[in-house]
């Protein structure tokens, strides 16, 4: 992966940043000494690593347009950072960029519980929030599965989802409002306590933006009340198809889960090995599906799922009879990245999203991939939205083993394009996914969502290098070619 | 006398909007028309009729997806949707008969672009919520796409947001993908009758607070549930709150009763509307019917606000006389109709009463000429309306598409 080449003047230059920044945030807010700046040099995509040129930590929305102000003004570079858990090296630093971390912007500012909403910094952690408001019974619906660690902020960069997202949706679905800084310093207010601000949509439009568009300073974020009980299902399926049919049945049927999860055997069998959750050996496919609601509704849907796993072959069931047996069955999903990190020395996630349909074909394929590259995959998978989470396992200490995993893992990206599906379904593009952009998106495509990029940041300072696998002059982009003189379309009808 | 052009496909519309910026001749883009009175009016020597892009190209409901020409009518989606027991979720008003025209005659194409949503907003999200890719041509005339076919998608910058509520003026859809979601199974109304505004926005904040997950939650004063289409709506006598609540039978049922015991507090009698009494109450609150023949009110505004802040804000609209308004999405959206004779609207005292509490204010049907003198949409701080401004230079560098729709300079 090729980064934009590090600009020698800038680097040269250190010092000078570092004692210009020291002015804007004072104290122990710069971080100049390689050692310390090594802390930040990867997110959770590990692979890649680099050392920012300086590191700065504001905590106040004046400092971190001041900052930004500043980084216009001497054409410098800048990477925002919140938790750094990004699985697409969304906040990879560059050498000659600011890392701009978020870190101390840890302040929940307001609970709101009658237009259920919380206002806070983007540094509060995703379960910060709902830590914040479960005292009330409330809480904050999505729930990526880094939420002890990830924080709201890096959540609306990267529009983050979690298991719970085809019934409760993603982040953007559940952002109100939010303070952002331009890369030129100006600051601006979007949304609020209301519904659906006026103009154009650019709280959407931040929302999965990647921090290339902007640096979030404060978010207002709806919360719900807990639902008054759930429920789980595990199932086992003789084959994937089957599975795959019983997820199609139960939302064919009108019902849309809290959850439904499902792992492949390799999956299976690592969770199991791990934590003994009592899962089935001798199935291809396990379903987790989750209801909540009401007492009555739960019971009512249970029993109707588990009608449609039978009819759909269902070899193995299991239906929660407590709440610690409901947690039993998510302990092996939940665990199963580490899991997959016992049986192998280094594991790859990905992040495709198909059409549900094509999971048997999907598989299939990936099998066959597997064999080729002679590396082991395992499968986890947000049946109900189609998101895909293959687990590549390698050893990065055998030389050329991560590349092949890489290899591997653009196959298995291309072939969900290929089916109609796309890169990312909450991960991002970021560094990772960067240069296969051109697999879903044409030139035309790119060229428009760049021009997007210039109308926030025309010299392209925030965050560059990530998402676009070119990167284009704004003033190119924006040049516009008329052919004039010609005929006005006599083949349009007009009347 | 406006040139309609009626492009048969995608590839027609990107040689119309080429042909446009080769002319530097505005084009109005329009799908049926229904909504040409929402926004500011657009004047173009040519109109771009897209109501020959029709038609369903996919629909999978085991995979929430349907995807569509921008030109179809609504009302077909729906109905082939309700055939298989699904919906749009964010149950997309029908205005027509708000501006004087036929009902039914909208597209999805336009449903879109102003990012319309009904009483379900609360719950399910609005248009933009449920976009999920398209295909355009922007106003360079080159045809692009963003988005996707799945319902869980982060590749590449959220442009279905920014299409949304863009009112045409960034691009034109050609194609449009939205996520579908099952229709309940059941769907029914507790009413609680004679509440006073600020007790009845405290009774739909408890129950919008609770875990029943209302999907509606509005409040008729006397006047306006008068006209309900409703019978125990119109009978009442009084103001009218009701709180929807939608799923499964046997749910639906104890969380009706649950709610009823939890909102006693409030005083009251309570009542229950079932099915189709149900239904036939928030269609007319979606569609605004009570406003929709109102000829002593022909001005309307919608405001969106913070939810508890409703009663609060319609106290501080008592400089603009006597009108006619009415809470939905908890006290978050009042719809509000004067009488016509203020030369603004009301702009200057609709617009004062939110500057408390945040929120905007949209106005939804006024003469022509009032729509080009006064702003449609509310006035942003400069930073946020010159961003504006570089985006729609960002698709639309000539300016051609639906002029001023949205703002003189938009």
């Amino acid at each position: 992966m090729r980064m934009p080449e590090p600009d020698r003047d800038v680097l040269a230059r250190r010092t000078q940043i570092a004692r210009d920044l020291a002015r804007i945030v004072p104290g122990e807010g710069v971080i100049v000494d390689e050692d310390e700046r090594r802390a930040y040099e990867s997110d959770g995509l590990t692979a890649y690593r680099q050392i920012p040129l300086v590191v700065v930590l504001p905590s106040t929305t004046q400092q971190v347009s001041q900052v930004l102000r500043y980084c216009h003004e001497n054409n410098l570079k800048v990477v925002p950072r919140g938790a750094g858990t990004s699985l697409s090296g969304g906040a990879l630093p560059l050498a000659d960029g600011v890392l701009l971390g978020l870190g101390k912007f840890n302040r929940i500012l307001e609970i709101d519980f009658d237009n259920r909403c919380i206002v806070a910094q983007p540094g509060v952690t995703n379960l910060g929030l709902t830590q914040a408001v479960q005292h009330a019974g409330f809480y904050y619906a999505p729930d990526p599965s880094s939420q002890i660690a990830c924080t709201i902020g890096g959540n609306v960069a990267e529009n983050s989802g979690g298991v719970h997202c085809l019934k409760y949706g993603l982040t953007t679905n559940n952002l109100l409002g939010l303070e952002m800084v331009l890369m030129t310093g100006e600051v601006i207010r979007l949304g609020g306590k209301h519904l659906d601000a006026e103009g154009y949509d650019l709280l959407g439009l931040m929302t999965g933006s990647e921090g290339l568009l902007g640096v979030v300073t404060e978010v207002t974020v709806r919360i719900l009340k807990r639902p008054e009980t759930a429920r789980a299902l595990l199932l086992g399926f003789p084959t994937n198809e089957k599975a795959g049919d019983c997820v199609a049945a139960v939302i064919a049927a009108g019902i849309i889960p809290g959850g439904m999860e499902m792992m492949d055997r390799p999956a299976i069998h690592a969770a199991e090995a791990f934590v003994h959750a009592g899962y089935p050996l001798d199935v291809e496919a396990l379903l987790i599906v989750e209801l909540d609601g009401p007492q009555v509704e739960v019971d009512h849907l249970i029993a109707r799922v588990e009608a449609i796993a039978d009819s759909h072959g269902a070899v193995f069931k299991r239906v929660s009879q407590s709440e610690e047996e409901r947690l039993a069955f998510w302990a092996g999903r939940k665990a199963a990245f580490p899991a997959v990190g016992r049986i192998s020395p280094d594991y790859y996630c990905m992040d495709g999203t198909i059409p549900r349909h094509q999971l048997p074909l999907v598989l299939k394929r990936m099998g066959e991939l597997s064999e080729q590259y002679g590396l082991r995959v395992a499968n986890v998978f947000h049946a109900g939205d189609g998101n895909l989470h293959p687990l590549i396992l390698y050893d990065a200490n055998e030389p050329g083993e991560l590349e092949k995993a890489e290899a591997f893992g653009a196959d298995i990206l291309k072939l969900c394009v290929a089916v109609g599906g796309v890169l990312t379904g909450e991960h991002g593009v970021g560094v990772e996914k960067r240069d296969l952009m051109p697999e879903m998106f044409d030139e035309t495509d790119l060229a428009q969502q760049q021009r997007v990029k210039c109308a926030f940041d025309a010299e392209g300072l925030l965050n560059p290098g990530k998402m676009f696998p070119q990167l284009h002059r704004c003033a190119e982009l924006g040049r516009l070619h008329v052919h004039r003189g010609q005929i006005p379309f006599p083949d349009l009808p007009r009347f | 006398m406006q040139t309609v052009l009626k492009p048969a496909d995608a590839a027609q519309v990107a040689e119309a909007v080429a042909w446009a910026v080769s002319e530097e001749t505005p084009l109005e883009v329009l799908g049926t028309g229904s909504k040409r009175g929402l926004g500011r009016p657009v004047q173009a020597g040519h109109a771009l009729d897209l109501s020959a892009l029709s038609g369903i190209v996919l629909y999978e409901p085991e995979e929430l997806v349907l995807s569509a020409g921008a030109g179809t009518p609504l009302a077909e989606i729906e109905a082939v949707l309700a055939a298989r027991r699904q919906q749009l979720a964010f149950e997309p008003p029908d205005l027509g008969p708000l501006y004087g025209r036929p009902a039914g005659a909208g597209t999805i194409g336009g449903v879109l672009a102003c990012n319309l949503a009904g009483p379900r907003r609360i719950k399910a999200g609005a248009a933009r919520d449920h976009f999920l890719g398209f295909k355009a041509v922007n106003g360079r005339g080159e045809a692009f796409k963003a988005g996707g076919r799945v319902v869980k998608n982060v590749t590449g910058y959220d442009l279905c947001k920014l299409m949304a509520g863009s009112y045409g003026t960034l691009s034109v859809l050609t194609e449009v993908t939205l996520k579908v979601l099952p229709a309940p199974e059941k769907t029914r109304t507790v009413l609680l009758l004679g509440l006073a505004d600020d007790e009845a926005v405290h009774a739909m904040t408890r129950a919008l607070q609770s875990s029943h997950e209302v999907s509606g939650a509005a409040h008729l004063p006397a006047p306006v549930a008068a006209v309900s289409p409703v019978g125990p709506v119109s009978r009442a006598g009084a103001a009218v709150t009701a709180v929807r609540i939608e799923g499964p039978g046997p749910s639906v049922e104890f969380r009706c009763a649950a709610l009823r015991r939890e909102l006693a507090a409030f005083g009251g009698a309570t009542e229950e509307l079932h099915s189709r009494s149900s239904v036939e109450l928030w269609r007319s609150l979606r569609d605004l019917t009570p406003f929709a023949g109102d000829d002593r009110h022909p001005i309307v505004w919608r405001l969106s606000v913070p939810p508890a802040a409703g009663a609060r804000i319609v106290a501080a609209l008592a400089p603009l006389g006597e009108f006619r308004y009415f809470y939905d999405w908890g006290g978050g959206l009042i719809w509000l109709a004067l009488p016509s004779g203020s030369a603004d609207a009301g702009a200057r005292e609709v617009r004062a009463a939110l500057a408390a509490t945040g929120g905007h204010a949209t106005l939804v049907r006024a003469p022509d000429e009032t729509r080009l003198a006064v702003p449609v949409f509310q006035p942003q701080p400069e930073p946020v309306a010159a961003l504006g401004r570089r985006l729609k230079e960002s698709f639309d560098p000539r300016g051609i598409l639906n002029p001023g729709r949205m703002s003189a300079n938009l």
